[in-house]
Protein backbone atom coordinates (compact mmCIF):
# COMPACT_ATOMS: atom_id res chain seq x y z
CA UNK A 1 0.00 0.00 0.00
CA UNK A 2 1.13 3.58 -0.62
CA UNK A 3 1.36 5.51 2.57
CA UNK A 4 1.53 9.30 3.04
CA UNK A 5 5.04 10.68 3.17
CA UNK A 6 5.18 11.05 6.93
CA UNK A 7 4.83 7.28 7.38
CA UNK A 8 8.15 5.66 8.13
CA UNK A 9 9.03 2.00 7.82
CA UNK A 10 9.96 0.96 11.34
CA UNK A 11 10.93 -2.64 10.71
CA UNK A 12 10.11 -5.72 8.72
CA UNK A 13 8.81 -8.39 11.04
CA UNK A 14 8.28 -11.98 10.03
CA UNK A 15 4.72 -11.44 8.91
CA UNK A 16 4.31 -7.78 8.23
CA UNK A 17 5.98 -4.47 7.57
CA UNK A 18 5.57 -2.07 10.47
CA UNK A 19 5.15 1.64 9.73
CA UNK A 20 4.87 4.60 12.06
CA UNK A 21 2.72 7.61 11.25
CA UNK A 22 -0.34 9.61 12.24
CA UNK A 23 -3.96 8.71 11.62
CA UNK A 24 -6.70 11.27 12.30
CA UNK A 25 -4.26 13.19 14.46
CA UNK A 26 -3.13 10.26 16.55
CA UNK A 27 0.22 8.50 16.48
CA UNK A 28 -0.27 5.05 14.98
CA UNK A 29 1.59 1.91 14.10
CA UNK A 30 0.51 0.34 10.83
CA UNK A 31 0.94 -3.34 10.28
CA UNK A 32 0.94 -4.24 6.62
CA UNK A 33 0.67 -7.93 5.81
CA UNK A 34 2.42 -7.63 2.46
CA UNK A 35 2.28 -10.39 -0.08
CA UNK A 36 4.70 -13.22 0.57
CA UNK A 37 6.01 -14.08 -2.86
CA UNK A 38 7.38 -17.44 -1.73
CA UNK A 39 3.87 -18.65 -0.98
CA UNK A 40 1.34 -19.84 -3.52
CA UNK A 41 -0.93 -16.81 -4.20
CA UNK A 42 -4.14 -18.60 -3.12
CA UNK A 43 -2.53 -19.90 0.05
CA UNK A 44 -1.06 -16.47 0.76
CA UNK A 45 -4.41 -14.74 0.33
CA UNK A 46 -6.18 -17.19 2.64
CA UNK A 47 -3.53 -16.99 5.33
CA UNK A 48 -3.21 -13.18 5.29
CA UNK A 49 -6.96 -12.72 5.47
CA UNK A 50 -7.36 -15.24 8.27
CA UNK A 51 -4.62 -13.64 10.29
CA UNK A 52 -5.89 -10.10 9.79
CA UNK A 53 -9.26 -11.21 11.09
CA UNK A 54 -7.72 -13.22 13.92
CA UNK A 55 -5.65 -10.24 14.96
CA UNK A 56 -8.59 -7.82 15.14
CA UNK A 57 -10.70 -10.34 17.02
CA UNK A 58 -7.87 -11.33 19.34
CA UNK A 59 -7.15 -7.74 20.33
CA UNK A 60 -10.82 -7.03 21.08
CA UNK A 61 -11.17 -10.15 23.16
CA UNK A 62 -7.92 -9.47 24.97
CA UNK A 63 -8.98 -5.94 25.91
CA UNK A 64 -12.38 -7.20 27.00
CA UNK A 65 -10.58 -9.60 29.35
CA UNK A 66 -8.82 -6.66 30.95
CA UNK A 67 -5.39 -7.28 29.46
CA UNK A 68 -3.78 -4.21 27.89
CA UNK A 69 -3.38 -4.40 24.10
CA UNK A 70 -3.12 -1.68 21.47
CA UNK A 71 -6.46 -0.28 20.27
CA UNK A 72 -7.48 -1.03 16.69
CA UNK A 73 -8.27 2.22 14.84
CA UNK A 74 -8.89 0.94 11.36
CA UNK A 75 -8.61 -2.24 9.29
CA UNK A 76 -8.30 -2.28 5.52
CA UNK A 77 -9.05 -5.79 4.27
CA UNK A 78 -7.98 -5.02 0.70
CA UNK A 79 -4.44 -3.95 1.48
CA UNK A 80 -4.33 -6.14 4.64
CA UNK A 81 -3.37 -3.11 6.69
CA UNK A 82 -4.18 -2.57 10.32
CA UNK A 83 -3.91 0.80 12.03
CA UNK A 84 -3.08 0.37 15.70
CA UNK A 85 -2.57 2.61 18.70
CA UNK A 86 1.12 3.28 19.22
CA UNK A 87 2.42 1.88 22.50
CA UNK A 88 5.59 3.66 23.48
CA UNK A 89 7.32 0.91 25.39
CA UNK A 90 10.14 -1.64 25.23
CA UNK A 91 9.73 -5.31 24.47
CA UNK A 92 10.30 -7.63 27.39
CA UNK A 93 12.94 -9.36 25.28
CA UNK A 94 15.05 -6.19 25.30
CA UNK A 95 14.29 -5.46 28.95
CA UNK A 96 15.29 -8.98 30.03
CA UNK A 97 18.46 -8.88 27.98
CA UNK A 98 19.61 -5.63 29.54
CA UNK A 99 18.41 -6.38 33.07
CA UNK A 100 19.92 -9.87 33.13
CA UNK A 101 23.29 -8.45 32.10
CA UNK A 102 23.43 -6.51 35.36
CA UNK A 103 23.85 -8.09 38.76
CA UNK A 104 22.25 -5.46 40.97
CA UNK A 105 19.54 -6.90 43.20
CA UNK A 106 17.09 -4.20 42.10
CA UNK A 107 17.39 -5.22 38.47
CA UNK A 108 16.95 -8.90 39.27
CA UNK A 109 13.88 -8.05 41.31
CA UNK A 110 12.56 -6.14 38.33
CA UNK A 111 13.11 -9.23 36.16
CA UNK A 112 11.06 -11.31 38.59
CA UNK A 113 8.29 -8.75 38.54
CA UNK A 114 8.19 -8.64 34.76
CA UNK A 115 8.17 -12.44 34.49
CA UNK A 116 5.32 -12.57 36.95
CA UNK A 117 3.41 -10.04 34.84
CA UNK A 118 3.88 -12.24 31.74
CA UNK A 119 2.36 -15.15 33.63
CA UNK A 120 -0.55 -13.02 34.79
CA UNK A 121 -1.28 -11.78 31.28
CA UNK A 122 -1.23 -15.30 29.83
CA UNK A 123 -3.33 -16.61 32.73
CA UNK A 124 -5.95 -13.95 32.18
CA UNK A 125 -6.34 -14.52 28.46
CA UNK A 126 -6.44 -18.30 28.95
CA UNK A 127 -9.09 -17.88 31.61
CA UNK A 128 -11.09 -16.13 28.88
CA UNK A 129 -10.28 -18.95 26.41
CA UNK A 130 -8.13 -16.75 24.19
CA UNK A 131 -5.10 -18.54 22.71
CA UNK A 132 -2.37 -16.16 21.57
CA UNK A 133 -0.54 -18.60 19.31
CA UNK A 134 2.82 -16.83 19.22
CA UNK A 135 3.94 -16.09 22.75
CA UNK A 136 7.54 -14.88 22.83
CA UNK A 137 9.19 -12.22 24.95
CA UNK A 138 9.21 -9.99 21.83
CA UNK A 139 5.42 -9.90 21.94
CA UNK A 140 5.11 -8.32 25.37
CA UNK A 141 5.56 -4.56 25.69
CA UNK A 142 6.14 -2.75 28.95
CA UNK A 143 4.72 0.75 29.14
CA UNK A 144 4.58 2.43 32.53
CA UNK A 145 3.39 -0.19 34.97
CA UNK A 146 1.43 -2.14 32.40
CA UNK A 147 2.42 -5.16 30.35
CA UNK A 148 0.84 -5.08 26.90
CA UNK A 149 0.30 -8.09 24.70
CA UNK A 150 0.73 -7.61 20.94
CA UNK A 151 0.74 -9.63 17.68
CA UNK A 152 -2.48 -11.61 17.67
CA UNK A 153 -2.22 -12.87 14.09
CA UNK A 154 -2.09 -16.51 15.19
CA UNK A 155 -4.67 -16.14 17.95
CA UNK A 156 -7.77 -18.26 18.28
CA UNK A 157 -10.48 -19.04 20.75
CA UNK A 158 -10.53 -22.42 22.45
CA UNK A 159 -11.61 -23.91 25.73
CA UNK A 160 -9.39 -26.98 25.36
CA UNK A 161 -6.58 -27.39 27.91
CA UNK A 162 -4.51 -28.90 25.07
CA UNK A 163 -4.51 -25.62 23.10
CA UNK A 164 -3.66 -23.60 26.18
CA UNK A 165 -0.86 -26.02 27.02
CA UNK A 166 0.62 -25.70 23.53
CA UNK A 167 0.45 -21.91 23.92
CA UNK A 168 2.51 -22.20 27.10
CA UNK A 169 4.88 -24.66 25.44
CA UNK A 170 5.59 -22.19 22.63
CA UNK A 171 6.40 -19.55 25.24
CA UNK A 172 8.67 -21.87 27.17
CA UNK A 173 10.58 -22.86 24.02
CA UNK A 174 11.01 -19.23 23.04
CA UNK A 175 12.15 -18.35 26.54
CA UNK A 176 14.86 -20.98 26.90
CA UNK A 177 16.22 -20.31 23.44
CA UNK A 178 16.18 -16.50 23.76
CA UNK A 179 17.26 -16.18 27.39
CA UNK A 180 19.39 -19.27 28.04
CA UNK A 181 20.00 -20.27 31.62
CA UNK A 182 17.07 -18.43 33.17
CA UNK A 183 15.05 -21.20 34.76
CA UNK A 184 13.90 -18.65 37.34
CA UNK A 185 11.98 -16.73 34.69
CA UNK A 186 9.84 -19.71 33.89
CA UNK A 187 9.07 -20.42 37.57
CA UNK A 188 7.89 -16.84 37.97
CA UNK A 189 5.78 -16.99 34.84
CA UNK A 190 4.07 -20.14 36.07
CA UNK A 191 3.47 -18.52 39.45
CA UNK A 192 1.79 -15.57 37.75
CA UNK A 193 -0.17 -17.91 35.53
CA UNK A 194 -1.59 -19.96 38.40
CA UNK A 195 -2.38 -16.78 40.32
CA UNK A 196 -4.47 -15.19 37.59
CA UNK A 197 -6.06 -18.37 36.24
CA UNK A 198 -7.40 -19.91 39.42
CA UNK A 199 -10.09 -22.04 37.83
CA UNK A 200 -8.18 -24.05 35.25
CA UNK A 201 -4.43 -23.56 35.48
CA UNK A 202 -3.94 -26.94 37.15
CA UNK A 203 -5.52 -28.86 34.32
CA UNK A 204 -3.58 -26.87 31.74
CA UNK A 205 -0.28 -27.41 33.54
CA UNK A 206 -0.88 -31.17 33.64
CA UNK A 207 -1.53 -31.12 29.92
CA UNK A 208 1.54 -28.95 29.48
CA UNK A 209 3.72 -31.76 30.86
CA UNK A 210 2.27 -34.09 28.25
CA UNK A 211 2.95 -31.62 25.44
CA UNK A 212 6.49 -31.14 26.72
CA UNK A 213 7.09 -34.86 26.68
CA UNK A 214 5.81 -35.11 23.13
CA UNK A 215 8.11 -32.40 21.86
CA UNK A 216 11.28 -32.97 23.80
CA UNK A 217 11.55 -36.67 24.21
CA UNK A 218 9.89 -37.48 20.96
CA UNK A 219 11.79 -40.17 19.10
CA UNK A 220 14.22 -38.43 16.80
CA UNK A 221 15.28 -40.36 13.75
CA UNK A 222 17.10 -39.28 10.64
CA UNK B 1 46.44 -32.31 10.28
CA UNK B 2 43.71 -34.61 11.47
CA UNK B 3 42.32 -37.26 9.16
CA UNK B 4 38.94 -38.38 10.47
CA UNK B 5 36.72 -41.22 9.28
CA UNK B 6 33.00 -40.87 9.98
CA UNK B 7 30.48 -43.70 10.22
CA UNK B 8 26.80 -42.86 9.92
CA UNK B 9 23.82 -45.19 10.09
CA UNK B 10 21.07 -43.58 12.13
CA UNK B 11 18.32 -44.26 9.59
CA UNK B 12 18.12 -46.01 6.23
CA UNK B 13 21.34 -44.51 4.84
CA UNK B 14 24.67 -46.02 5.64
CA UNK B 15 27.55 -43.62 5.06
CA UNK B 16 31.31 -43.68 5.48
CA UNK B 17 33.34 -40.57 4.78
CA UNK B 18 36.91 -39.41 5.26
CA UNK B 19 37.67 -35.76 5.97
CA UNK B 20 41.03 -34.03 6.30
CA UNK B 21 40.90 -30.50 7.73
CA UNK B 22 37.48 -29.74 6.34
CA UNK B 23 38.32 -31.25 2.95
CA UNK B 24 36.21 -34.26 1.97
CA UNK B 25 38.43 -37.04 0.62
CA UNK B 26 35.70 -39.62 0.26
CA UNK B 27 32.01 -39.86 1.07
CA UNK B 28 30.46 -43.22 0.20
CA UNK B 29 26.87 -44.20 0.82
CA UNK B 30 24.43 -47.10 0.55
CA UNK B 31 20.69 -46.61 0.97
CA UNK B 32 18.26 -49.25 2.15
CA UNK B 33 15.29 -48.89 -0.18
CA UNK B 34 11.95 -50.48 0.63
CA UNK B 35 9.16 -51.35 -1.84
CA UNK B 36 6.44 -48.72 -2.54
CA UNK B 37 3.89 -48.49 0.25
CA UNK B 38 6.38 -49.63 2.89
CA UNK B 39 8.68 -47.79 5.26
CA UNK B 40 11.98 -49.03 6.64
CA UNK B 41 11.92 -50.92 9.94
CA UNK B 42 14.74 -51.01 12.50
CA UNK B 43 15.57 -54.71 12.22
CA UNK B 44 15.85 -54.91 8.44
CA UNK B 45 17.66 -51.56 8.28
CA UNK B 46 20.25 -52.82 10.80
CA UNK B 47 20.71 -55.99 8.74
CA UNK B 48 21.33 -53.85 5.68
CA UNK B 49 23.93 -51.79 7.52
CA UNK B 50 25.70 -54.86 8.91
CA UNK B 51 25.90 -56.37 5.46
CA UNK B 52 27.36 -53.31 3.76
CA UNK B 53 29.48 -51.52 6.32
CA UNK B 54 32.79 -53.38 5.86
CA UNK B 55 32.85 -53.13 2.05
CA UNK B 56 31.84 -49.47 2.43
CA UNK B 57 34.74 -48.70 4.79
CA UNK B 58 37.12 -50.35 2.31
CA UNK B 59 35.60 -48.31 -0.51
CA UNK B 60 35.95 -45.06 1.46
CA UNK B 61 39.61 -45.82 2.18
CA UNK B 62 40.26 -46.67 -1.49
CA UNK B 63 38.59 -43.53 -2.82
CA UNK B 64 40.58 -41.43 -0.34
CA UNK B 65 43.74 -43.43 -1.29
CA UNK B 66 44.44 -44.19 2.34
CA UNK B 67 45.37 -47.05 4.61
CA UNK B 68 43.96 -47.57 8.11
CA UNK B 69 47.18 -46.26 9.65
CA UNK B 70 46.67 -42.90 7.89
CA UNK B 71 43.47 -42.34 9.87
CA UNK B 72 43.83 -40.32 13.09
CA UNK B 73 40.30 -40.39 14.44
CA UNK B 74 37.21 -42.61 14.31
CA UNK B 75 33.87 -40.77 14.48
CA UNK B 76 30.47 -42.41 14.67
CA UNK B 77 26.86 -41.31 15.12
CA UNK B 78 25.88 -41.55 18.75
CA UNK B 79 22.30 -40.42 18.08
CA UNK B 80 19.54 -39.47 17.55
CA UNK B 81 18.18 -42.23 15.37
CA UNK B 82 16.78 -45.73 15.28
CA UNK B 83 18.30 -47.97 17.92
CA UNK B 84 19.21 -51.09 15.97
CA UNK B 85 20.85 -49.33 12.98
CA UNK B 86 22.79 -47.03 15.33
CA UNK B 87 24.09 -49.99 17.32
CA UNK B 88 25.15 -51.92 14.23
CA UNK B 89 27.37 -49.00 13.17
CA UNK B 90 28.62 -48.12 16.66
CA UNK B 91 29.86 -51.69 17.14
CA UNK B 92 31.94 -51.44 13.97
CA UNK B 93 33.29 -48.03 15.02
CA UNK B 94 34.38 -49.39 18.40
CA UNK B 95 35.95 -52.42 16.76
CA UNK B 96 38.06 -50.52 14.24
CA UNK B 97 39.05 -48.02 16.94
CA UNK B 98 40.56 -50.92 18.89
CA UNK B 99 41.96 -52.75 15.87
CA UNK B 100 43.64 -49.66 14.49
CA UNK B 101 44.36 -48.28 17.97
CA UNK B 102 42.80 -44.85 17.29
CA UNK B 103 40.77 -42.43 19.42
CA UNK B 104 37.00 -42.57 19.00
CA UNK B 105 34.45 -39.73 19.13
CA UNK B 106 30.65 -40.04 19.36
CA UNK B 107 28.85 -37.37 17.33
CA UNK B 108 25.35 -35.89 17.50
CA UNK B 109 23.80 -36.46 14.10
CA UNK B 110 22.10 -33.04 13.95
CA UNK B 111 25.35 -31.24 14.82
CA UNK B 112 26.97 -33.22 12.01
CA UNK B 113 24.50 -31.78 9.51
CA UNK B 114 25.03 -28.24 10.77
CA UNK B 115 28.83 -28.40 10.81
CA UNK B 116 29.02 -29.99 7.37
CA UNK B 117 26.75 -27.26 6.04
CA UNK B 118 28.89 -24.57 7.60
CA UNK B 119 32.07 -26.13 6.25
CA UNK B 120 30.78 -26.53 2.70
CA UNK B 121 29.02 -23.17 2.35
CA UNK B 122 31.46 -21.20 4.54
CA UNK B 123 28.63 -19.35 6.21
CA UNK B 124 29.48 -17.99 9.61
CA UNK B 125 26.52 -17.76 11.96
CA UNK B 126 23.35 -18.78 10.18
CA UNK B 127 19.85 -19.55 11.35
CA UNK B 128 19.62 -23.25 10.51
CA UNK B 129 16.58 -25.04 9.17
CA UNK B 130 17.19 -28.73 9.72
CA UNK B 131 14.60 -30.80 7.91
CA UNK B 132 14.76 -34.57 7.45
CA UNK B 133 12.81 -37.76 7.93
CA UNK B 134 13.14 -37.61 11.69
CA UNK B 135 13.82 -33.96 12.47
CA UNK B 136 12.31 -30.57 11.85
CA UNK B 137 14.09 -27.86 13.78
CA UNK B 138 14.85 -24.17 13.46
CA UNK B 139 18.20 -23.70 15.18
CA UNK B 140 20.37 -20.73 16.06
CA UNK B 141 23.65 -20.60 17.92
CA UNK B 142 23.89 -18.83 21.28
CA UNK B 143 26.15 -19.23 24.33
CA UNK B 144 27.91 -22.47 23.33
CA UNK B 145 24.83 -24.35 22.25
CA UNK B 146 22.82 -24.82 19.13
CA UNK B 147 19.49 -23.65 20.51
CA UNK B 148 16.26 -24.98 19.12
CA UNK B 149 13.95 -22.04 18.43
CA UNK B 150 11.21 -23.89 16.69
CA UNK B 151 10.49 -27.50 15.95
CA UNK B 152 7.70 -29.84 15.04
CA UNK B 153 5.41 -30.65 17.89
CA UNK B 154 4.52 -34.00 16.36
CA UNK B 155 6.00 -35.72 13.28
CA UNK B 156 8.94 -34.53 11.18
CA UNK B 157 8.32 -32.98 7.78
CA UNK B 158 10.23 -35.77 6.01
CA UNK B 159 8.15 -38.33 7.82
CA UNK B 160 5.01 -36.52 6.66
CA UNK B 161 6.27 -36.64 3.05
CA UNK B 162 7.34 -40.30 3.32
CA UNK B 163 4.01 -41.38 4.72
CA UNK B 164 2.15 -39.39 2.11
CA UNK B 165 4.20 -41.17 -0.57
CA UNK B 166 3.14 -44.50 0.93
CA UNK B 167 -0.51 -43.41 0.87
CA UNK B 168 -0.45 -42.68 -2.84
CA UNK B 169 1.96 -45.53 -3.58
CA UNK B 170 4.89 -43.52 -4.88
CA UNK B 171 8.22 -45.32 -5.22
CA UNK B 172 10.85 -45.13 -2.44
CA UNK B 173 13.61 -45.22 -5.05
CA UNK B 174 15.77 -43.11 -4.88
CA UNK B 175 13.72 -41.50 -2.13
CA UNK B 176 10.02 -40.76 -1.56
CA UNK B 177 10.77 -37.04 -1.21
CA UNK B 178 12.48 -36.90 -4.59
CA UNK B 179 9.54 -38.60 -6.29
CA UNK B 180 7.07 -36.23 -4.63
CA UNK B 181 9.20 -33.31 -5.83
CA UNK B 182 9.18 -34.57 -9.43
CA UNK B 183 5.44 -35.29 -9.39
CA UNK B 184 4.73 -31.87 -7.86
CA UNK B 185 6.29 -30.20 -10.90
CA UNK B 186 3.30 -31.47 -12.91
CA UNK B 187 0.72 -30.49 -10.28
CA UNK B 188 -1.39 -27.39 -10.85
CA UNK B 189 -4.39 -27.39 -8.59
CA UNK B 190 -3.97 -26.38 -4.95
CA UNK B 191 -5.97 -28.39 -2.43
CA UNK B 192 -6.52 -26.37 0.75
CA UNK B 193 -4.75 -28.22 3.58
CA UNK B 194 -4.46 -27.44 7.30
CA UNK B 195 -1.77 -24.82 7.84
CA UNK B 196 -0.51 -25.23 11.35
CA UNK B 197 2.05 -22.76 12.64
CA UNK B 198 2.23 -22.24 16.38
CA UNK B 199 4.69 -19.46 17.06
CA UNK B 200 7.98 -20.85 15.78
CA UNK B 201 6.70 -24.41 16.06
CA UNK B 202 4.90 -26.40 13.39
CA UNK B 203 2.64 -29.41 13.28
CA UNK B 204 2.27 -31.85 10.38
CA UNK B 205 0.22 -34.76 11.66
CA UNK B 206 -3.08 -32.96 10.94
CA UNK B 207 -2.16 -32.56 7.27
CA UNK B 208 -1.51 -36.25 6.94
CA UNK B 209 -4.82 -37.29 8.52
CA UNK B 210 -6.58 -34.70 6.37
CA UNK B 211 -5.13 -36.23 3.21
CA UNK B 212 -5.87 -39.74 4.44
CA UNK B 213 -9.52 -38.79 4.86
CA UNK B 214 -10.16 -36.37 2.02
CA UNK B 215 -7.45 -37.24 -0.48
CA UNK B 216 -8.57 -40.67 -1.55
CA UNK B 217 -12.15 -39.72 -2.50
CA UNK B 218 -10.79 -36.71 -4.39
CA UNK B 219 -8.39 -38.93 -6.32
CA UNK B 220 -11.12 -41.44 -7.08
CA UNK B 221 -13.54 -38.82 -8.35
CA UNK B 222 -10.76 -37.45 -10.57
CA UNK B 223 -11.12 -33.98 -9.09
CA UNK B 224 -7.45 -33.97 -8.13
CA UNK B 225 -4.54 -35.98 -9.49
CA UNK B 226 -1.71 -37.47 -7.44
CA UNK B 227 0.49 -34.74 -8.93
CA UNK B 228 -1.92 -32.06 -7.64
CA UNK B 229 -1.77 -33.56 -4.16
CA UNK B 230 2.04 -33.66 -4.24
CA UNK B 231 2.04 -30.03 -5.35
CA UNK B 232 -0.44 -28.97 -2.65
CA UNK B 233 1.43 -30.84 0.06
CA UNK B 234 4.77 -29.29 -0.89
CA UNK B 235 3.40 -25.77 -1.20
CA UNK B 236 1.74 -26.00 2.20
CA UNK B 237 4.39 -27.67 4.32
CA UNK B 238 7.26 -25.69 2.80
CA UNK B 239 5.39 -22.41 3.33
CA UNK B 240 5.08 -23.38 6.99
CA UNK B 241 8.80 -24.09 7.23
CA UNK B 242 9.83 -20.89 5.49
CA UNK B 243 7.49 -18.89 7.67
CA UNK B 244 8.83 -20.29 10.94
CA UNK B 245 12.39 -19.75 9.73
CA UNK B 246 11.49 -16.14 8.99
CA UNK B 247 10.00 -15.78 12.46
CA UNK B 248 13.22 -17.07 13.99
CA UNK B 249 15.26 -14.66 11.83
CA UNK B 250 13.13 -11.72 12.94
CA UNK B 251 13.41 -12.83 16.54
CA UNK B 252 17.19 -13.28 16.55
CA UNK B 253 18.00 -10.52 14.06
CA UNK B 254 19.92 -12.93 11.82
CA UNK B 255 20.48 -12.44 8.06
CA UNK B 256 21.77 -15.85 6.99
CA UNK B 257 19.91 -19.11 6.57
CA UNK B 258 21.46 -22.53 6.19
CA UNK B 259 19.35 -25.42 4.92
CA UNK B 260 20.39 -28.90 6.01
CA UNK B 261 18.93 -32.40 6.21
CA UNK B 262 17.48 -34.72 3.59
CA UNK B 263 14.43 -32.57 2.81
CA UNK B 264 16.75 -29.59 2.22
CA UNK B 265 17.70 -31.12 -1.16
CA UNK B 266 14.26 -30.19 -2.40
CA UNK B 267 14.72 -27.47 -5.01
CA UNK B 268 11.28 -26.00 -4.42
CA UNK B 269 12.02 -25.54 -0.71
CA UNK B 270 15.35 -23.94 -1.60
CA UNK B 271 13.60 -21.58 -4.03
CA UNK B 272 10.96 -20.54 -1.51
CA UNK B 273 13.57 -19.98 1.17
CA UNK B 274 15.73 -17.94 -1.21
CA UNK B 275 12.74 -15.77 -2.09
CA UNK B 276 11.95 -15.07 1.56
CA UNK B 277 15.55 -14.35 2.45
CA UNK B 278 15.99 -12.06 -0.55
CA UNK B 279 13.08 -9.92 0.61
CA UNK B 280 14.80 -9.52 3.95
CA UNK B 281 18.11 -8.65 2.32
CA UNK B 282 19.86 -11.78 3.55
CA UNK B 283 21.60 -14.80 2.08
CA UNK B 284 20.51 -18.43 1.93
CA UNK B 285 23.00 -21.29 1.92
CA UNK B 286 22.16 -24.78 0.79
CA UNK B 287 24.18 -27.85 -0.09
CA UNK B 288 23.44 -30.56 -2.62
CA UNK B 289 22.35 -34.14 -2.04
CA UNK B 290 25.91 -35.34 -1.31
CA UNK B 291 25.88 -33.42 1.97
CA UNK B 292 22.17 -32.80 2.65
CA UNK B 293 21.33 -36.46 2.82
CA UNK B 294 22.83 -38.37 5.74
CA UNK B 295 26.48 -39.13 5.04
CA UNK B 296 29.66 -40.18 6.75
CA UNK B 297 31.71 -37.06 5.97
CA UNK B 298 29.49 -34.87 8.12
CA UNK B 299 30.07 -37.13 11.13
CA UNK B 300 33.83 -37.03 10.48
CA UNK B 301 33.73 -33.23 10.16
CA UNK B 302 31.80 -32.62 13.41
CA UNK B 303 33.87 -35.24 15.24
CA UNK B 304 37.13 -33.68 14.05
CA UNK B 305 36.02 -30.23 15.25
CA UNK B 306 35.07 -31.60 18.64
CA UNK B 307 38.34 -33.52 18.99
CA UNK B 308 40.44 -30.56 17.85
CA UNK B 309 38.85 -28.24 20.42
CA UNK B 310 38.96 -30.54 23.45
CA UNK B 311 41.81 -32.89 22.57
CA UNK B 312 39.79 -35.61 24.26
CA UNK B 313 38.20 -38.65 22.68
CA UNK B 314 34.84 -39.86 24.00
CA UNK B 315 35.60 -41.99 27.11
CA UNK B 316 35.39 -45.67 26.16
CA UNK B 317 32.50 -46.45 28.51
CA UNK B 318 30.50 -43.62 26.95
CA UNK B 319 30.80 -44.85 23.38
CA UNK B 320 27.24 -46.09 23.43
CA UNK B 321 24.31 -44.81 21.40
CA UNK B 322 21.35 -42.61 22.34
CA UNK B 323 18.16 -42.75 20.34
CA UNK B 324 16.97 -39.42 21.71
CA UNK B 325 20.04 -37.24 21.70
CA UNK B 326 18.93 -33.61 21.48
CA UNK B 327 20.76 -30.98 19.45
CA UNK B 328 20.81 -28.56 22.38
CA UNK B 329 22.40 -31.07 24.77
CA UNK B 330 25.79 -30.82 23.08
CA UNK B 331 28.20 -28.24 24.42
CA UNK B 332 29.78 -26.56 21.42
CA UNK B 333 33.44 -26.20 22.32
CA UNK B 334 34.73 -25.36 18.85
CA UNK B 335 32.99 -22.02 18.22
Amino acid sequence: MDFPQDYKLLKQGAEAKIYKGTFLGRPVVVKERFRKTYRHPDLDETISKERLKAEARGILRCKALGVPAPAVYYVDPDTKCMFLEEIDGSTLKDLFTSLLASSSPDDLNQVKLLALSIGEVVGKIHAGHLIHGDLTTSNFLRHGFKTYLIDFGLSSVSTLPEDKAVDLYVLERALVSTHPGCDDLWTQILAGYSKSYTGGSKEVLNKFKEVQARGRKRTMVG
Amino acid sequence: MVVAIGLEGSANKLGVGIVKDGEVLSNCRRTYITPPGEGFLPKETAQHHRKHILPLIKEALEVAKMEPQDIDLICYTKGPGMGAPLVSVAVVARTIAQLWNKPIVGVNHCIGHIEMGRAITKCDNPTVLYVSGGNTQVIAYACNRYRIFGETIDIAVGNCLDRFARLVNLSNDPSPGYNIEQAALKGKKLLPLPYSVKGMDVSFSGILSHIEEKGRPLLKSGEYTVEDLCFSLQETVFAMLVETTERAMAHTGSQEVLLVGGVACNVRLQEMMAQMVKERGGIVYATDERYCIDNGAMIAQAGALLYASTGQPTPWDETYIRQRYRTDEVEVTWR
